[in-house]
């Protein structure tokens, strides 16, 4: 009996001591690697992750994000290896799901070498996981999402070299009252969270502009026929058509417009940006315009070098967030770069380089220029303003609207 | 307020117009499986769906070979609704042979759940072949009289604007009327369709009269499918562009046409197709100016439904139920 209990006390007692010296353990591997034990081993290496879907329906533009980060990388090699550190990339896919992409973050989380993050390609992705990101204090730039509350839940971590969705609405505004000398518009949306919100914001700088808002209606997804509102269209006859939605409805809309005889303009968001919208609307297309948060890498020499070392590097073209991938991991590294510096070449915490991204300034990159304000937005996104003069996808780089 | 109407109103006469024989060749096939067996096959909206998609790829395929440039567009198009609707007829046929056959008497609900197994499982099937024919689920056919002729309403009274139609208008309803007439003929002149109306009626004195009941129903089967897979070409070609997922509004709106002309009764889904796609086409247009802005086009439907309620209140059995004896 007496045998029995004092077993059972000893092994209680051993597993105790065990744990705890597990965790201790694992307190002292965390310091090391965190805090500057830079010197010795392993510590040397920083890794970057990359989280863009490298499955499925988006990978074309995933995996573009991930090259064009792979290309930056690679670059800053040598710089990074002067300062005694090996910069190496883990790139996860993140399968453009938002479970997909928490629990990658998780593991970005527990590997203490990863320093920052390019990513993600889908704002609902970049929501959820930032907040993991967060919690570990892991410094995240994303190439891609435009969401406003991707940055409006001030972490400390996010970052973005793109513009924000409520700024596309009054830039396109600016742009047809401007540019376009419309005066009358009439407004179609497609009532979802996207398409309403941008139509709203729209409407806003519209009115703050003077134009007068002439009609503001919403269709249903899914439907085909929208010779409905367009019949309101051509009784009000406006001088400008926006719709807020996406290329499916828009392609149609923008058909029937056009064989109803409706030949004014027609503007639209980031939406309406695939290849799909030109096959569905086909010739009726032209004279149509569209707001979007990616640039055209090739407008610039520096976009033009770019795309050339891409192609000679992977054998691929660049798609439209090749560049944006590129800048993203720019950004981070200088921002680790300064965060080393500051640290007295040492390796810098996780906090201190989400510090050091945060503060980057004027960094020039090959399509926008970067410098974070306090809620981790770029003041130099710009949108870029596209016009389809034939039936053919990509449309024409028209004009360019920022912030200031 | 009555003057902006009546400006909109040929315009808005002409679209309601081609959207309601659309809706109510439909609808046909909604009402004439109901009134046999009872059940409301949902999977009807992916048969229409079915249609659309095998009459664009015929037509797609035409043009690769370049034999659109040959033959008139309208024999093109003829051929083409030939065989969709031998093919979605068929298909409608081996459906009923699958599931619902062997479920005919088991409880109303479990076929009502097949029917929309069914439908998913044909939207899906679609949806995965597009995709790996064409890279991307939405298909977009070679557009087909698209000439636009002008209506001069203007002349006839000087309260109307213009209105344009675009030449396929003509051909959907023509054709729309056409397949209507040549099914209410079938029907009521004719022997197949005395037997189908048999049928109806009451199943077990037709099949001991002699009337092979299972052929019937396979029949009725079959010329429901036909008409849905033909005005999926028609509505393909009026609309140009077409995804796996248009049968599902439409079928809705198809059926609620069918409920207010009167479920079980051809002429009713006729009239319910068209008056709902007039309507419809009305209230997109006219709700804001009705209502000072306060409504936006985007209550269409609500519009089009309240009056859907209001006739079944005082009429639950449909515009055209019972009344009239004959069912299918």
């Amino acid at each position: 009996m007496v045998l029995k209990k004092t077993f059972s006390i000893l092994a209680t007692t051993t597993l105790a001591v065990g744990l705890l010296a597990g965790c201790s353990g694992g307190q002292k591997e965390q310091n090391a690697s965190n805090g500057g034990g830079g010197g010795n081993g392993g510590g040397n290496v920083i890794k970057i992750a990359t989280q863009t879907p490298l499955s499925g329906g988006s990978a074309t533009l995933g995996e573009s994000i991930k090259l064009g980060a792979q290309l930056a990388l690679e670059e800053q090699k040598a710089n990074f290896e002067k300062l005694g550190f090996k910069l190496e990339l883990v790139p996860y896919d993140d399968q453009g799901d938002p479970k997909k992409g928490v629990a990658n973050a998780q593991l970005i989380g527990a590997d203490k070498q990863i320093l920052g993050v390019v990513g993600h390609l889908n704002s609902g992705v970049a929501i959820p996981s930032s907040e993991i990101y967060e919690k570990y204090s892991i410094p995240m730039v994303s190439p891609a999402n435009t969401a406003t509350e991707v940055t409006d839940r001030g972490l400390k971590t996010v970052n973005r070299i793109c513009a924000r969705d409520d700024f596309q609405g009054p830039a396109g505004a600016k742009f047809a009252i401007e540019k376009l000398g419309a005066k009358k518009i009439f407004i179609i949306q497609d009532k979802t969270a996207y398409g309403s919100g941008l139509a709203e914001a729209f409407k806003k700088g519209a009115e703050d502009l003077g134009a007068q808002i002439v009609g503001f209606e919403g269709i249903t997804i899914g439907e085909k026929d929208f010779n409905g509102v367009l019949n309101q269209v051509l009784a009000k006859k406006p001088d400008l058509v926006y719709f807020g939605g996406l290329y499916t409805e828009g392609g149609l809309l923008i058909k029937q417009a056009r064989d109803k005889g409706i030949n004014v303009p027609i503007m639209g968001g980031d939406g309406l940006d695939s290849s799909t919208l030109v096959q569905i609307a086909g010739d009726a297309v032209k004279n149509t315009y569209m707001t979007s948060a990616a640039g055209l890498t090739t407008a610039t020499d520096a976009g033009k070098q770019f795309a050339e070392k891409y192609k000679q590097k992977f054998g691929k073209e660049i798609e439209s967030y090749s560049a944006y991938g590129y800048d993203s991991m720019g950004v981070l590294l200088k921002g680790i770069e300064e965060a080393i510096k500051a640290n007295g070449n040492k390796l810098p915490t996780r906090q201190q380089a989400a510090e050091g991204v945060r503060k980057v300034q004027d960094y020039q990159g090959v399509v926008t220029k970067v410098s974070f304000d306090e809620k981790g937005d770029n003041k130099y996104a710009k949108i870029y303003i596209y016009k389809f003069d034939e039936a053919k996808y990509p449309a024409k780089l028209e004009d360019e609207v920022s912030k200031q | 307020m009555i003057e902006q109407v009546l400006q909109t109103l040929p315009q808005v006469l002409i679209d309601g117009l081609a959207l309601g024989a659309v809706y109510a060749i439909v609808a046909l096939g909604y009402t004439m499986v109901y009134g046999i067996l009872e059940l409301i096959n949902f999977a009807h909206g992916e048969i229409f769906m079915t249609g659309a998609f095998v009459g664009t790829a015929i037509l797609l395929t035409f043009s690769g070979l370049g034999w659109m440039a040959s033959m008139p567009a309208i024999l093109a198009l003829l051929l083409v609704l030939i065989v969709t609707s031998v093919a979605t007829g068929l298909l409608g046929m081996g459906i009923e042979r699958v599931a619902y056959r062997p479920l005919r008497n088991a409880p109303k609900l479990i076929t009502l759940i097949t029917a929309i197994g069914i439908s998913f499982l044909l939207q899906d099937i679609v949806r995965f072949i597009t995709e790996l024919k064409n890279g991307n689920y939405i298909l977009t056919g070679p557009s087909l009289f698209s000439k636009q002729i002008g209506v001069k309403a203007s002349a006839i009274s000087s309260v109307f604007n213009d209105a344009s139609v675009k030449s396929s208008f003509f051909i959907v309803l023509i054709l729309a009327v056409i397949m209507m007439v040549a099914l209410d003929f079938f029907v009521n002149k004719t022997k197949w369709g005395m037997a189908m109306r048999a049928v109806a009626q009451d199943r077990e004195t037709a099949a001991l009269m002699t009337v092979n009941v299972n052929k019937v129903i396979a029949l009725t089967f079959f010329i429901g499918s036909a008409l849905g897979g033909a005005t999926g070409v028609l509505f393909a070609v009026q609309y140009g562009t077409i995804d796996p997922y248009i049968g599902f509004i439409l079928g809705l709106k198809a059926f609620t046409a069918a409920v207010l002309g009167g479920i079980g009764n051809i002429r009713g889904a006729m009239f319910g197709g068209i008056m709902i796609g007039l309507l419809e086409m009305f209230a997109a247009a006219n709700l804001p100016v009705v209502s000072h802005g306060i409504l936006g086009a985007e209550y269409k439907d609500v519009f089009a439904f309240a009056i859907l309620i209001i006739v079944l209140i005082f009429k639950p059995e449909g515009l055209f139920g019972k009344v009239s004896v004959e069912k299918v």
